[in-house]
């Protein structure tokens, strides 16, 4: 199957997947799919190990996202090929220490903008609080004694931890709407997403988690 | 006044220094002019049953009596003493390690000892170094060890920790067998087991010494823990090697080795170290276990810990197999369980506890060392020292590079030159080559002082040279460096981000590390929890959390008069305004911990560990900021009454968050508390004392304003939440007085948000810090209307 993600496609996410791992890719991508061409959201319940992630309906809908399939800038996608499934494993490419530093820092933005979308769920390119309270409580929804208030007030710690990073000394009636995309940047500045935000594409014989 | 301390400091040490040398010296001649009189004294005891007394003596010195508890006070005092002046320089931690000054104040005692020609007490001999003095160093070494990059990168330290070890060691055996081999070095009679032994015993590397130096340059994660973890195991496999060696040698007849014993030799080495660690985990969960029946007696908590600890280490070695994995396996199980379950006072305990007996420990070895560095007791051959010097560093370099390049290969981010570099660099020998090398029984070396000598010059060279120049190597190399910040939001994306890649990992089917790690909590949770932790406590910790904040916030209310019990019933628009959310510092300090720790299980904070010292606790001076703050709002209270005024109708109001970057100068109090916890190593001392004035009601609570940057939450409004603090003080003066109480905070993003009550006269209670604001939810929604009752009050 030709390589749809050469660097040279408009379409292509600047962090690419090499050319065994897309041979691997594909026979999971038809094992995932049942050899169809496509891939329904029902289809990702085949994956067993995947039900006990917390944040498991997010995991999915990224996939799904059309911000992350660069097909448009909101909505859903009904369903994915292969080309699309490759898109979004592409994000999770570990930064190429051959890469030069633009290179690096595009790919880098591409991850956070993967990561901004999975946190702002309504593509209004902000992620307020709302949003950012459903994310905690998703996260703590694992931990069944943990109450929805608590996760509340972490979500607005952590929001007005993010104002005070990225909007700094605020007038007093000045209003902060919720994260943007350049705000999220500035929240990841220091830290280096990209040792965090990879794959392992281990050159073993996938074990078979999908039945 | 810390300024002021730092001249003084030196002096101060050195006078104490000398005082204590005079008192030694003189103790010591004391007791060398009258030796004779010291048989005479001593036979006194012995004799006074046998014949009568010539006179009864009003005053008698006896200093056989106590002479070695006598001494090793003295000694560990004097280098409590160093510790102390060298903590009191700002710069000396960070320019060398501590290792540096333990072995100087050896030296000295040593020098005195020599001058005084003084018989130093036979204090260490093999029984005591490896059952009393070697255990409490490795236990502290595993506990503190932090888990979650450990086993993060458990196959890259396993396999540089153990080959590298075996490599060093056989390496340098080896080459310095073929140094022995020529005739002009007069070394022909060191055989090529004896070699293979000091070899393995060299290899012993200490490069926690070189930690304290990493932590200032601030070096990234996996290099520190690939240190640590060498650190770690090394000794473990030094003393397994030695052991073997030593019973190797005991064959009598070399030539009796056959291909077979070897093979025994190697299958013997894996059984020690499987089996110690296998040892250790079953004596940490089962210490684990017992904590959990704990609770009424919780003063023996530590005892159950340090016990067990203990009789793992003992069992291994009983079984010959190796104590050192054994404690290092029970420490790092039975940490997880036992912080659960153990009250927080035991918890400290422990900590402090087992920092002090390390602390001993390794003391007394760096005096012996010292003691015998100045001494009659050495052998010098030119040639065996150069090159046993020579071959360290080359062997070190060779295994560094060589192991590391076939790691590489398999780790997602390689380790870089630069790091490699500075993994070598860091190999410094410590107390433990001395000690094993000390240790060897003279009627199998002959050439034991060769071989003491040849370590001493080793250990002197690498601490002093290589650990004083680690660290411009490191800040030269420009190291790749850690970028912790200490934030909510770093946590909520570093777990979501786990969370993602394991669901990623899922669907495309790959195995990894965090499906193992996932899989592992899973029955962490399923099984072991419900065996090992107390089953009283709730299951989440952040309840239990709410639960103490809860009464701590009623209690403190109650004391201040302020609230009436009717502030625990349902919102009452005249409480509203006392609902101030007071969460002192602890309180956000142990939530914080708490979030840390247990929920989101993030990384421990690997770069504040410390071999010397543990992290001031920042409790004791919030307790005090707590206490002056009581004070202060009820007399405040006293003084405003108990009838608020009514504010403005909910809808009004909006929730106002000061908000408050890091660049702003803080007022004091407990701005510096926020800004302590969130310090590795406080700027404690630089911080000004806190001192409230408390003039007047309105001033003083001007005081404590702080600087109103505030940031409405619009989207707040959106979601329906009941608004209810605004703010209304002047922001000058505020500022004015913010400014004059200058924190110097370390450049993080430290966040503080302060809900304020929106009444105009009244004037409200300062707020916490951050969380502590947001846990008492204003933010909750529906029905509370304008209620700002914590959601803890509201429970009850």
């Amino acid at each position: 199957m030709a390589n749809p993600l050469s660097a040279s496609s408009p379409r292509a996410p600047f962090c690419l997947v090499s050319s065994d791992q897309i041979e691997q890719l594909h026979r999971r991508f038809k094992q995932l799919s049942g050899d169809q061409p496509t891939i329904r959201k029902e289809n990702f319940n085949n994956v067993p190990d995947l039900e006990l992630n917390p944040i498991r309906s997010k995991i999915v809908r990224a996939f799904f996202d059309n911000r992350n399939l660069r097909k448009g800038s909101s909505g859903l996608a009904d369903e994915i090929n292969f080309e699309d499934f490759l898109t979004i494993m592409s994000y999770f490419r570990p930064i190429d220490t051959t890469m030069d530093e633009e290179q690096v820092q595009l790919c880098r933005k591409e991850k956070l903008r993967f990561l901004f979308h999975m946190y702002d769920s309504d593509s209004d390119g902000r992620i307020t609080l709302e949003e950012y309270r459903n994310v905690v409580e998703e996260l703590l929804s694992g931990n069944p004694h943990i109450e929805k208030e608590s996760a509340r007030s972490i979500a607005d710690g952590a929001m007005m931890e993010a104002a005070s990073v990225c909007v700094g000394q605020m007038e007093p009636d000045q209003v902060y709407e919720g994260i943007t995309f350049d705000d999220f940047l500035k929240i990841w500045q220091g830290i280096d997403i990209e040792t965090k935000m990879h794959v392992r594409f281990l050159n073993m014989e996938t074990i078979a988690l999908c039945h | 006044w810390a300024r002021g301390l730092v001249p003084f400091g030196p002096w101060n040490w050195c006078l104490l220094l000398a005082t204590l040398q005079c008192c030694e010296a003189s103790s010591e001649l004391n007791r060398s002019t009258d030796s004779s009189a010291q048989h005479e004294l001593h036979v006194r005891f012995a004799a006074a049953s046998s014949q009568p007394a010539e006179t009864i003596s009003v005053f008698t010195l006896d200093y056989d009596y106590v002479q070695i508890p006598y001494e090793v006070t003295l000694w560990i005092l004097l280098a409590s003493l160093a510790k102390i002046g060298f903590h009191l320089n700002r710069r000396l931690p960070g320019l060398m390690p501590e290792s540096c000054l333990l072995i100087l104040v050896g030296a000295l005692v040593g020098a005195v000892i020599f001058g005084t020609d003084h018989k130093s007490p036979p204090v260490m001999d093999s029984s005591v170094y490896f059952l009393y003095l070697l255990p409490p160093i490795v236990l502290e070494s595993g506990y503190f060890m932090p888990t979650r990059p450990f086993f993060e990168n458990l196959g890259s330290v396993l396999w540089w920790a153990g080959l590298g070890a075996l490599l060093n060691a056989f390496g340098i055996g080896l080459s310095l067998y073929l140094v022995c081999q020529v005739p002009a070095f007069g070394l022909g009679d060191i055989s090529l087991l004896q070699n293979l032994l000091f070899g393995s015993l060299i290899s012993a590397v200490d490069p926690v010494a070189v930690l304290a130096v990493f932590e200032e340059a601030r070096v990234n994660e996996q290099l520190y823990m690939m240190i640590f973890g060498e650190a770690l195991l090394n000794d473990g496999i030094s003393v397994v090697l030695y052991n073997i060696l030593i019973a190797f040698t005991k064959m009598h007849k070399y030539e009796d080795i056959e291909p077979v014993d070897i093979l025994a030799g190697c299958a013997r080495f894996i059984i020690v170290g499987c089996g110690g660690v296998f040892f250790g985990v079953i004596f940490g969960f089962i210490s684990a276990f017992i904590t959990r029946f704990t609770q009424n007696i919780s003063a023996i908590e530590p005892l159950i810990v340090f016990m067990f600890s203990y009789l793992s280490y003992l069992v291994a070695e009983t079984l010959y197999l190796s104590g050192i994995l054994a404690i290092t396996a029970c420490a790092v199980t039975m940490k997880k369980y036992v912080e659960e379950n153990v009250s927080q006072t035991s918890y400290t305990t422990i900590k402090y506890f087992m920092k002090m007996l390390s602390s001993i420990s390794e003391t007394l070895i760096f005096i012996f060392m010292g003691v015998s560095t100045i001494g009659k007791n050495h052998e010098w051959n030119w040639a065996f020292i150069c090159f046993t010097l020579v071959f360290c560093q080359i062997w070190r370099a060779i295994s560094v590079f060589a192991l590391f390049y076939v790691s590489n290969q398999f780790r997602t981010f390689p380790f870089s030159i630069k790091d490699q570099c500075v993994i070598f660099y860091s190999g410094v020998r410590g107390a433990g080559s001395f000690s094993l090398a000390f240790l060897l029984p003279l009627s199998l070396f002959p050439r034991k002082k060769l071989f003491v000598t040849a370590t001493l010059v080793v250990i002197y060279f690498t601490v002093f040279i290589q650990g004083i120049t680690v660290g411009p190597l490191v800040r030269y190399l420009d190291v790749r460096k850690t970028n912790k910040k200490e934030s909510i939001n770093e946590e909520l994306h570093t777990r979501l981000m786990d969370h993602l890649k394991a669901g990623v990992e899922d669907v495309c089917g790959q195995w990894s590390h965090y499906q193992v790690r996932d899989k592992f909590k899973k029955f962490d949770h399923k099984y072991l929890r419900k065996i090992l932790i107390r089953k009283n406590l709730p299951k989440s910790s952040l309840v239990s959390l709410y639960k103490k904040l809860e009464m701590k916030q009623a209690i403190e209310m109650v004391e201040s008069g302020v609230l009436s019990s009717t502030a625990f019933s349902a919102p009452h628009q005249a409480q509203r305004t006392q609902e101030t959310k007071r969460l002192s510092p602890e309180d956000v300090q142990s939530m914080r911990d708490i979030l840390t720790r247990n929920m989101y299980q993030v990384r421990q904070r690997t770069l504040s560990y410390n071999k010397y010292n543990l992290q001031p606790q920042t409790s004791e001076k919030q307790a005090k900021e707590i206490l002056i703050r009581r004070r202060n709002t009820f007399r405040e209270s006293m003084k405003k009454g108990h009838s608020l005024p009514q504010g403005k109708p909910a809808g009004t109001k909006n929730i106002r968050y000061l908000s408050f970057p890091y660049s702003n100068p803080l007022p004091a109090g407990r701005d510096m508390k926020v800004a302590e916890f969130t310090d590795h190593d406080g700027s404690d001392s630089e911080l000004p004392p806190i001192t409230f004035n408390t003039h007047s009601p309105t001033e003083s609570i001007q005081e404590r304003r702080w600087t109103p940057e505030v940031i409405p939450m619009k989207s707040l409004h959106r979601a329906g939440m009941p608004p209810h603090f605004g703010y209304g003080r002047n922001v000058s003066q505020e500022e004015h007085l913010g400014r004059s109480r200058r924190a110097i905070l370390r450049p993080k993003p430290l966040f503080h948000a302060v809900d304020e009550e929106f009444e105009s006269q009244e004037e409200s209670e300062e707020e916490a810090a951050a969380f502590g604001s947001l846990l008492s939810a204003e933010l909750r929604p529906g029905a509370d209307g304008n209620l700002s009752h914590s959601p803890l009050l509201q429970r009850k």
